[in-house]
């Protein structure tokens, strides 16, 4: 504070000095007015909101659930995407095991015999532990055949632990014709 | 006409036909006890609903509105679990002044609903010296929160309890000089008597330009006196976490909340006499047709919605202002509330003696 | 000299403020030793919410380590993902598209006036004032749905990747942006109607907090905390990165010293990022949102530092390469910290209601201080 007042000079000092002298009663009685002035247009604001219920932005969630829509871009959780024939297009690659920052994701492969009896290679589990994951996207940017992508859910608490670590793949499901 | 008075007499007749005459003294003072607790709890079950109705509609939200129909009963279900939580008392403190400080705070809201007037002819206690009685007796409500910060041995409650005190007992002083404004104008300490002067109008517009200043200030220094905001510097939140009543929780801590709700209503009830006419309806000068209409309106309506109004403009600054500062709330006090009133008082007075009032 | 009981040998009394306490907006711990109601030392206590970021960064890859940053200072977090890129970028010698490049600055803009929007409701909270957080949160929530769809997050956006932006902007953001700043442009001058004008609050906030503008450099603050000091520090001004020097904007000093000339920067820097995202919104260049990189991104060896100017002030990232896939050592100069020390030196003298004052004037983020 001391050095805030050096700033004013001497001389200017002075002259506020005796202008609050001249002026004591008038800047006491202006003080007030505008103080009451200032504090009744912030009294204004607040009624009109008071008066006026349109304006309220609450959302009410539970309740809304039906019709609450989320953006398609919504990172809520990372899920494999499967068509009607169950089938998905993961080759197995672990592009995104790598990109993953936090070893959310471990993809255990087997080795599928294909009729001609050639070895060819397939994710036995994708394993996705939600726990860890931070929503970043690297996984999905990363995967070269767009098998995984992110979902909009994001009402994922549980009573047990265990449960966020997800297999992704569907029983049964095996991948697409044509993806390599 | 069923009216409150009415119901009060015909009590009071049954019981003095039915027993003596001590017997009905002890029955009506357990049917004013149980009256006046009932009262409580209906009053903290609104005031607080209504508090937070208020401050959602201002803060564009919907406020409570799960428990009941629309929220109704959300007051209840927030009694119930207090009631149902540990009341702790914490290692160190003085135990006895500890648990005896929510008490003192709650008697001493039930001691300021003595004098006041709720209808016409509708008074627990009809004393002379109504307005005396009603700022001395609220000046103790200062030592349950001395007691409540002191007891607690914890930093936070004894800085609370200290801008408190320093709080209340300022403020007092603007709070007194302003009522003193309408007992000079009506000449009378009697509630009842304040009452019946404003029959042929309010006092907050018979007594021009002064006695609206001394409405202001005694809103403002009610509000500072009932540690509400902006002067809400006992339990300042963002400062002080919550002030003298940190330390307490469960129904010791409801009993606090419930003391400040009911002062709200007590100083307000008090504001809503003085100024506004209590029970008495909205009566101009000699217009007797205009009055007799409004005289079909129930008295405990009129005081009633009068209090409610000056609750509500309470309530509407608190969710408004931002805190004052401890220095800048004595400033205020004392460099423009206390000579603002003073020289109203003056001018009240000098209104008084030469009847320039209507 | 500390005895149990909490008092010092003169008698004056310690208290602690935090970690749990609703002032410090997170779990900041200070000590502050008080005569009375006036404050004679402050001693901030940190590392309630140390994460070791910096150490984790060791182990992550250029790409990776992006994201952790979103974790420190949370209200700016496209920002500092931003400097991160911007280090990654300088290192690599990547030229970004000028498309990505405006995009960018868009959502860099857009979280300043989030940042500034919370902060502002939360300055209040601290004085006492609640409305105003829920007025300032009505604004901020257009700013996070526009995240929403563009970033796929509301806070921890993530979208910045070396190179580019990680996904091409939503067909909606345009449209989004224009309608935010109609609502912006209503709505500010209620700002000043429920807060800034009120003689309450001005009278909480002028000649509290004094920073003289030596004090302020010795202490390192930077950010509308200096520019409150009239020190000219906007990184965006001096050392400009991405397109910001060829835009039109103003860099807000006030020469009050005291908390009212903080308060006022950050309101008036609304306005001036409103001012940057009119002049880009519609001019968008079309092209690439993403340069090509390579899969695996390896530093070449040496020391790279960039700086960047988030809301709080100036973030800088120190990246130290041998050459791998991961850095050798991360180094973030974090503005909240540096901000943090000047506190002791403002509020000595102060009342126990200005230091909750200055505080908030210092917009401190406690993850950011921590990291």
């Amino acid at each position: 504070m001391q050095e805030f007042k050096k700033e004013v000079s001497f001389v200017e000092k002075n002259k506020i000095a005796i202008k609050k002298k001249n002026m004591f009663i008038v800047n006491y009685i202006k003080d007030v007015f505008n103080g009451v002035k200032s504090l009744v247009v912030g009294l204004r604001r607040t009624m009109y909101y008071f008066s006026h219920h349109k304006e309220i932005i609450t959302e009410q969630y539970p309740d809304n659930r039906d019709t609450l829509v989320l953006p398609d871009r919504f990172k809520g959780e990372v899920i494999l995407v499967h068509d009607e024939n169950n089938e998905h297009a993961c080759t197995g690659c672990t592009a995104c095991e790598l990109a993953c920052p936090n070893a959310t994701i471990k993809i255990i492969t087997k080795f599928d015999i294909s009729p001609e009896g050639k070895k060819k290679k397939a994710i036995d589990k994708f394993v996705y532990h939600l726990e860890l994951c931070t929503m970043c996207n690297l996984c999905i940017v990363a995967c070269p055949t767009d098998a995984i992508k992110m979902a909009q859910t994001f009402e994922h608490s549980v009573y047990n632990r265990a449960e966020l670590t997800k297999v992704l793949n569907k029983q049964g499901s095996k991948i697409r014709e044509g993806v390599e | 006409m069923l009216s409150f008075s009415n119901i009060s007499k015909s009590i009071d007749t049954w019981l003095n036909a039915t027993f003596n005459s001590t017997w009905t003294m002890l029955f009506e003072m357990v049917i004013a006890g149980v009256g006046v607790i009932s009262l409580f709890a209906i009053l903290g079950l609104v005031l607080v609903l209504m508090e937070r109705r208020v401050a959602a509609w201002i803060q564009i939200r919907l406020g409570p509105n799960r428990v009941g129909p629309g929220g109704m009963l959300q007051s209840l279900a927030d009694t119930v679990k207090l009631l149902v939580k540990e009341g702790m008392t914490p290692d160190g403190a003085d135990k006895f002044l500890f648990n005896l400080a929510p008490f003192i705070a709650i008697i001493v809201a039930m001691l300021l609903m003595a004098p006041i007037a709720f209808a016409k002819n509708f008074q627990l206690w009809d004393m002379n010296i109504g307005v005396l009685y009603v700022t001395a007796i609220s000046s103790i409500m200062v030592i349950s929160i001395l007691m409540a910060g002191w007891a607690s041995n914890n930093k936070y409650s004894l800085m609370g309890a200290m801008r408190s005190g320093a709080q209340i007992v300022s403020y007092e002083l603007s709070a007194g000089l302003s009522i003193l404004a309408i007992v000079v104008l009506s000449g009378s300490l009697n509630l009842n008597d304040i009452i019946q002067s404003q029959a042929d109008g309010w006092w907050i517009f018979k007594g021009h330009i002064p006695v609206i200043i001394a409405f202001i200030i005694f809103i403002i220094a009610v509000t500072a006196e009932t540690n509400r905001a902006p002067f809400d510097l006992a339990e300042a939140e963002s400062e002080l976490t919550a002030g003298f009543h940190t330390e307490y929780s469960g129904m010791k801590f409801a009993l606090f909340f419930l003391a400040e709700y009911i002062n709200v209503f007590i100083v307000c009830a008090i504001g809503a006499t003085l100024f506004l006419g209590g029970w008495m309806p909205f009566h101009i000068g000699n217009w007797e047709s205009f009055n007799h209409i409004m005289d079909y309106i129930p008295s405990s309506m009129w005081f009633f919605s009068k209090t409610f109004f000056l609750i509500f403009l309470i309530m509407w600054f608190r969710w408004t202002f931002p805190r004052l500062r401890i220095d800048q709330l004595l400033n205020l006090e004392w460099k423009y509330l206390l000579p603002i009133s003073m020289f109203n008082l003056l001018l009240v007075t000098a209104m008084a003696i030469l009847g320039w009032h209507f | 000299m500390v005895e149990e009981i909490g008092r010092t040998a003169d008698g004056d009394i310690i208290i602690n403020v935090g970690p749990q306490h609703p002032a410090t907006h997170g779990v900041l711990h200070l000590v502050i030793t008080i005569n009375g109601e006036t404050i004679k030392k402050v001693e901030p206590h940190l590392g309630y919410i140390h994460r070791s970021i910096e150490k984790m960064c060791e182990s992550l890859t250029y790409r990776q380590f992006i994201y952790v940053t979103s974790r420190m200072d949370y209200l700016s977090s496209h920002i500092n993902n931003h400097a991160c890129a911007l280090c990654v970028e300088k290192a690599l010698q990547i030229e970004v598209s000028s498309r990505a490049q405006v995009v960018r600055i868009l959502l860099d803009e857009l979280t300043r006036i989030a940042s500034h929007e919370l902060w502002w409701g939360a300055m209040a909270m601290d004085l006492g004032a609640f409305t105003p957080f829920f007025h300032a949160f009505r604004e901020r929530e257009t700013i996070n749905d526009i995240m929403e769809e563009t970033c796929g997050a509301r806070l921890t956006m993530n979208y910045i990747v070396p190179g580019g932006i990680m996904q091409d902007i939503h067909p909606n953001f345009q449209k989004r942006i224009k309608d935010f700043i109609k609502l912006y442009k209503s709505k500010i001058s209620e700002y000043d109607e429920l807060v800034t004008g009120n003689i309450i609050f001005q009278n909480r906030m002028k000649g509290v907090g004094y920073l003289s503008a030596e004090d302020a450099i010795s202490f390192g603050v930077t950010g509308p905390a200096a520019r409150g000091s009239n020190i000219s520090c906007d990184v965006r001004k001096i050392y400009p990165y991405e397109i910001y020097d060829q835009l039109e904007f103003v860099e807000v000093l006030e020469t009050g010293c005291d908390s009212f000339a903080r308060y006022m920067v950050r309101i008036r820097e609304m306005n001036q990022s409103i001012r940057i995202i009119e002049q880009l919104v519609d001019n968008i260049p079309e092209g690439d949102f993403q340069t090509k990189t390579k899969a695996v991104l390896k530093l070449p060896k040496g020391e790279f530092y960039q700086r960047v100017e988030t809301a709080r002030g100036e973030f800088g990232v120190y990246i130290v390469s041998e050459g791998g896939t991961t850095p050798y050592r991360i180094k973030f100069r974090s503005p909240g910290f540096s901000n943090l020390s000047a506190l002791d030196h403002m509020a000595r003298g102060s009342k126990l209601g200005d230091l909750v004052a200055i505080m908030g004037t210092l917009d401190l983020v406690i993850p950011d201080i921590d990291r």
